[in-house]
């Protein structure tokens, strides 16, 4: 396992005026794109990498003239208002839900770059000057493209097409997760899953229990190792598939098996599939007739997973360094959720 | 007070439940699957609306597990000065 040293850009946030276009919609009306912007946008979506805005300018017009321009279907969550920058730019990070430190913001004026960086210094701020050269960014640069990454900006529209049923949605929180028709499977990672799954250690912060991060080739040798299970979870509902979106790695003892890593993605964050993964491990080792122990290393951001263990039955048994060792009492079993079908292949 | 902190509690949890009378010790850990988005929610409820940090020692079930049961731990957070 290995730290990760480049923070990962997922998510440029574009100025629009003298930015993305030149000139000021407001005063000149006829704005024409920059050269190599569309480009840039089109190559950065390619690999997975998602685009916003944060514009001081008029909604409507300028919704209007990216339509125009046809590009509005790149930009998620565009935040155009005559706020603060910065305002924005938090914004699109609690809308897609992912930390601040993993945005990028583009904008021609020095004084909107330095309050954005004044308010969230660990976002890159870049000049609309040296637009041409994002591509080459290594934080812009992951080390692989999946079939998951190339889909990331669908996949993201299809949540907030959800999002917006579920703001329309009158009821409990439980029957609108019922009215999605949720299949869950879990099954061991095949080569082809290898990539997305190193992907997910090396993306996903808030709900990863460990935040270890593993490469391609030492995934493949638990994927083939007899002493280690590797599990990879996907989902998918009436809006469309979630992609593979969770990850298990299990190291099976003779009389304990130790979760080292358990993650999701944060897409998936308030469809409480993180105990479902979760409740299948505990049911697994209770079957074999094994305790389960997990690692825990706290962060910051995944106190989440802190409380999923706690909450599922696990007492903290030990401790050494930073990691945490959680022991499950062997007593809580939880069936799955009744809202959620599941599928679970060997 | 009590009975506010409790009705306060209830209050929230029907949110999640459809159960028209929650009672005050109904195991709210069995009346649906807990997830953990739910429980995640329901510590940071805790949190700020009785304005008490909870530590990573106070997750325990036992503590969550019914109306009841928060409404006594609220009470003995509220009572204990914040730890400098």
């Amino acid at each position: 396992m290995t730290a990760t040293t480049v923070t990962t850009v997922k998510c440029v946030v574009w100025d629009l005026d003298n930015t993305v276009w030149d000139g000021v919609l407001l005063e000149d009306g006829d704005v024409t794109l920059r050269p190599g912007v569309v480009d840039v946008i089109r190559t950065l979506d390619e690999r997975g990498i998602l685009h916003s805005i944060a514009s001081r300018n008029d909604h409507d017009a300028a919704m209007a003239k990216l339509e125009e321009l046809g590009i509005a279907e790149y930009f998620l969550y565009p935040q155009i208002n005559w706020g603060n920058k910065s305002d924005s730019v938090r914004a699109v990070a609690e809308a897609i839900n992912i930390g601040i430190d993993t945005l990028a913001f583009v904008d021609d004026q020095p004084f909107e770059r330095d309050e954005v960086r004044f308010a969230h210094e660990q976002v890159l701020t870049v000049d609309a000057l040296d637009v041409a050269g994002l591509p080459d960014l290594p934080q812009l640069r992951p080390r692989f493209v999946t079939d998951d990454s190339r889909e990331r900006r669908h996949l993201y529209r299809a949540d907030a097409r959800r999002k917006e049923a579920e703001g329309a949605h009158h009821g409990t929180d439980e029957e609108f997760l019922a009215s999605l028709n949720m299949r869950f499977t879990i099954a061991p990672a095949q080569e082809r899953d290898l990539q997305r799954a190193e992907e997910l250690t090396v993306r996903t912060n808030q709900l990863n229990a460990t935040g270890y991060t593993y490469s391609y080739e030492e995934l493949d040798a638990f994927r083939r190792s007899p002493d280690h299970d590797l599990l990879v979870a996907g989902l998918e509902d009436t809006y469309g598939t979630y992609g593979k979106i969770g990850l298990a790695l299990v190291e099976r003892g003779t009389d304990a098996w130790t979760v080292k890593l358990l993650l999701m993605s944060c897409r998936v964050m308030s469809r409480g599939v993180g105990s479902v993964l979760l409740n299948h491990l505990i049911n697994s080792a209770h079957a074999a007739g094994v305790k389960l122990r997990a690692e825990f290393v706290p962060t910051s951001r995944n106190r989440t997973m802190f409380v999923t263990y706690k909450f599922a039955g696990f007492r903290e048994v030990g401790k050494r360094d930073e990691v945490s060792v959680l022991e499950h009492d062997g007593v809580h079993l939880q069936g799955f959720p009744p809202y959620m079908d599941i599928t679970v292949e060997d | 007070m009590s009975t506010d902190t409790r009705a306060r509690i209830a209050q929230y949890l029907s949110r999640f439940f459809p159960v028209q009378d929650l009672k005050d010790d109904d195991d709210i850990f069995e009346l649906g699957f807990v997830s953990s988005m739910f429980a995640m929610q329901l510590v940071s409820f805790v949190e700020h609306e009785f304005a008490i940090t909870i530590e990573n020692e106070d997750l325990e079930l036992e503590h969550f597990r019914s109306i009841k049961a928060l409404d006594a731990f609220v009470t003995r957070k509220l009572s204990v000065p914040a730890a400098g």
